[in-house]
């Protein structure tokens, strides 16, 4: 293993995280659940969305709605400049080099099969290979079965160990010639564990294979810099870093998104059209046909504003604390057994409880007010590695507190005297 | 502990911890696959059926607490039936926890299921307890799987969103 790659600074961090402060800034925390107080620990799911990205989306809807790029009147030139502006807060956030490499998409999901269709389409043959690991979400897996399927490719998985770590030295000894594409989670959403993905993307790039990093659970917890990584693609869900949903972001090296086909056909990816053929837009429009979430990728444009204002190596430093006092106290449960115990984790806290379901522990723990995910997170070869067929998860932002993290281990253990 | 009794009773957890008729049986002439893809729930129902009547009915498969209770119960409710019977019984099961019957104010032959009616003011796991009946269903119409996939959309869910 490497450990040269220190993805969790929470050095430098400020004052003390003042959660109460920051709790304000989330209407949606402020109700209560079947009579007792909210205790929302399912953002890894999706995260909440705070008071500036709220009236930012409504601000749009309410002084500039209107379509994008194609107006010349006042309105559609308003929509166009945040539309526009929100790409180039994306660029700041992740340090790309032009915002034009900043493709926005619906979510992580839409942009790995962008880059299936684009790329893996187009430069992937029969007898190739495609790599993912053992962890990922199936929105960077299944699209890449499909891939194989059709073009007779090969499937290639980097095993995990038991505590939920990639086996580099697997990895090293997947990669070959034929190897056309490296598909890899940032953070892994059904265990936490945050991967070595600079140390991935080092040993594929020398043998000149390309790497996809999914960072729909990175971006909410660390610090991107796709250049640093040096990573080729970045895919980005907007509403788990505190946007709404519909807005995310595919970063991709403009050079491979150049020679890349267009994904889905239609206008605005166009430049000309004839019934013989169509030629297309430059890159970020020819990967952007139709109407987009105009009003999502301004509120993520907000969402990064907001992050931006936070001391984020505290608010780091604070889910971190989190994680590790829920971690000692719900593995103390006799009955429990911690699922993902990588040495660097994202704040994930998925557990099963001897004999009973996760569903069962979710629907007792929703009637103690608190929101966890139970299932197989879709993550199911995950599930098959632990030996289980789903787990409950708890994930933390930055604005949980330690009572609530005190309100799941008590509720974790009202689970197991209702089942006695 | 009140607003969890009306799900988890007692007899509910009695029949998660001890499940009835769970074993594969050999002499069985009709079986069914149940599988719920958002949760991962499977089962297999296992029938006898002789001259329209539900001889023998077992099942085995994973689950929730919710899910396996209502199978264990399930096979002792149609065991013995007829086939319009057990139809009669999925039937009215299906309508009691999807809010459609009133079980105290309707006549119906649920008897214990009753117990199950609380389900329907959790959304999220009517599913669960319906699964093993659409399964046992299959089995005795001679279909090959049952799937929760294709049940219609679930309409409690945005009734009570609000």
């Amino acid at each position: 293993m490497i450990a040269t790659e220190k993805t969790i600074e929470t050095k430098g961090a400020g004052a003390a995280w003042d959660v109460e402060r920051v709790r304000e800034d989330f209407p949606v925390l402020r109700q209560t659940v079947n009579g007792k107080p909210l205790v929302y620990l399912d953002n890894a799911a999706s995260a909440q969305v705070p008071r500036i990205v709220i009236e930012r989306g409504s601000k749009y809807l309410r002084e500039e709605h209107s379509n994008i790029h194609r107006g010349v009147h006042y309105l559609s030139q308003r929509a166009t400049s945040a539309y526009e502006g929100a790409r180039e807060k994306v660029k700041r956030f992740i340090n790309a080099r032009e915002a034009r490499e900043c493709i926005f998409v619906r979510g992580v999901t839409e942009a790995v099969n962008l880059v299936m269709h684009g790329y893996g389409r187009k430069f992937v043959h029969e007898g190739d290979e495609v790599v993912v690991s053992e962890m990922e979400h199936h929105s960077n897996l299944v699209p890449w079965q499909m891939l194989c399927e059709e073009k007779g490719a090969r499937l290639r998985v980097i095993p995990m160990d038991d505590a939920g770590e990639l086996l580099l030295d697997e990895f090293d000894a997947l990669l070959n010639e034929r190897t056309k594409l490296v598909c890899v989670g940032h953070v892994s959403n059904a265990l936490g564990t945050i991967n070595p993905v600079k140390e991935i993307v080092a040993r594929a790039h020398k043998l000149g294979v390309p790497v996809l990093v999914d960072g729909a659970q990175g971006a909410p917890h660390l610090k991107v810099d796709v250049q640093d990584l040096d990573c080729d693609f970045y895919a980005i869900s907007g509403h788990k870093m505190f946007a709404p949903t519909g807005s995310g972001v595919l970063y991709g090296k403009a050079e491979l998104l150049e020679k890349m086909n267009p994904f889905l056909g239609g206008g605005s990816m166009i430049r000309t059209v004839t019934f013989e053929r169509s030629t297309y837009a430059a890159i970020p429009d020819k990967f952007e046909a139709g109407t987009p979430a105009i009003a999502s990728q301004i509120g993520l444009g907000a969402a990064i504003d907001y992050l931006n204002g936070l001391d984020r190596a505290a608010a780091l430093a604070h889910e971190q604390e989190l994680l590790a006092y829920a971690t000692e106290q719900v593995s103390a449960i006799e009955g429990v057994r911690i699922i993902g115990n990588a040495r660097e984790k994202a704040s994930v806290l998925a557990f099963v409880i001897d004999e009973i379901h996760p569903h069962d522990v979710g629907t007792i723990l929703d009637r103690e007010g608190i929101a966890i995910r139970a299932g197989h997170h879709c993550a199911q070869p995950v599930m098959q590695h632990f030996g289980v067929p789903a787990t409950a998860r708890a994930s933390f932002a930055f604005y949980n507190t330690r009572e609530e993290a005190d309100s799941l281990i008590a509720a974790v253990q009202k689970v197991i005297e209702v089942f006695g | 502990m009140s607003e969890l009794s009306e799900l988890y009773q007692q007899v509910i957890l009695d029949h998660n911890k001890k499940p009835r008729n769970f074993q594969k049986l050999e002499a069985a002439n009709r079986t069914a696959e149940g599988f719920n893809p958002l949760c991962g729930d499977q089962l297999t129902v296992y029938m006898l059926m002789d001259e329209g009547v539900v001889r023998e009915v077992s099942f085995v498969g994973t689950g929730c607490a919710i899910s396996k209770a209502s199978a264990s119960m399930m096979t002792q409710a149609v065991k013995g039936k007829t086939r319009e019977e057990a139809r009669l019984l999925f039937d009215e099961f299906h309508r009691m926890v999807t809010g459609e019957l009133d079980e105290e104010a309707e006549p119906n032959q649920l008897g214990r299921l009753k117990i199950f009616a609380g389900v329907r003011d959790y959304p999220a796991r009517v599913k669960c307890a319906s699964l093993p009946w659409h399964t046992m269903h299959a089995a005795l119409e001679g279909e090959e799987t049952a799937t929760t996939e294709n049940l219609g959309p679930d309409l409690s869910q945005a009734a009570i969103s609000d």
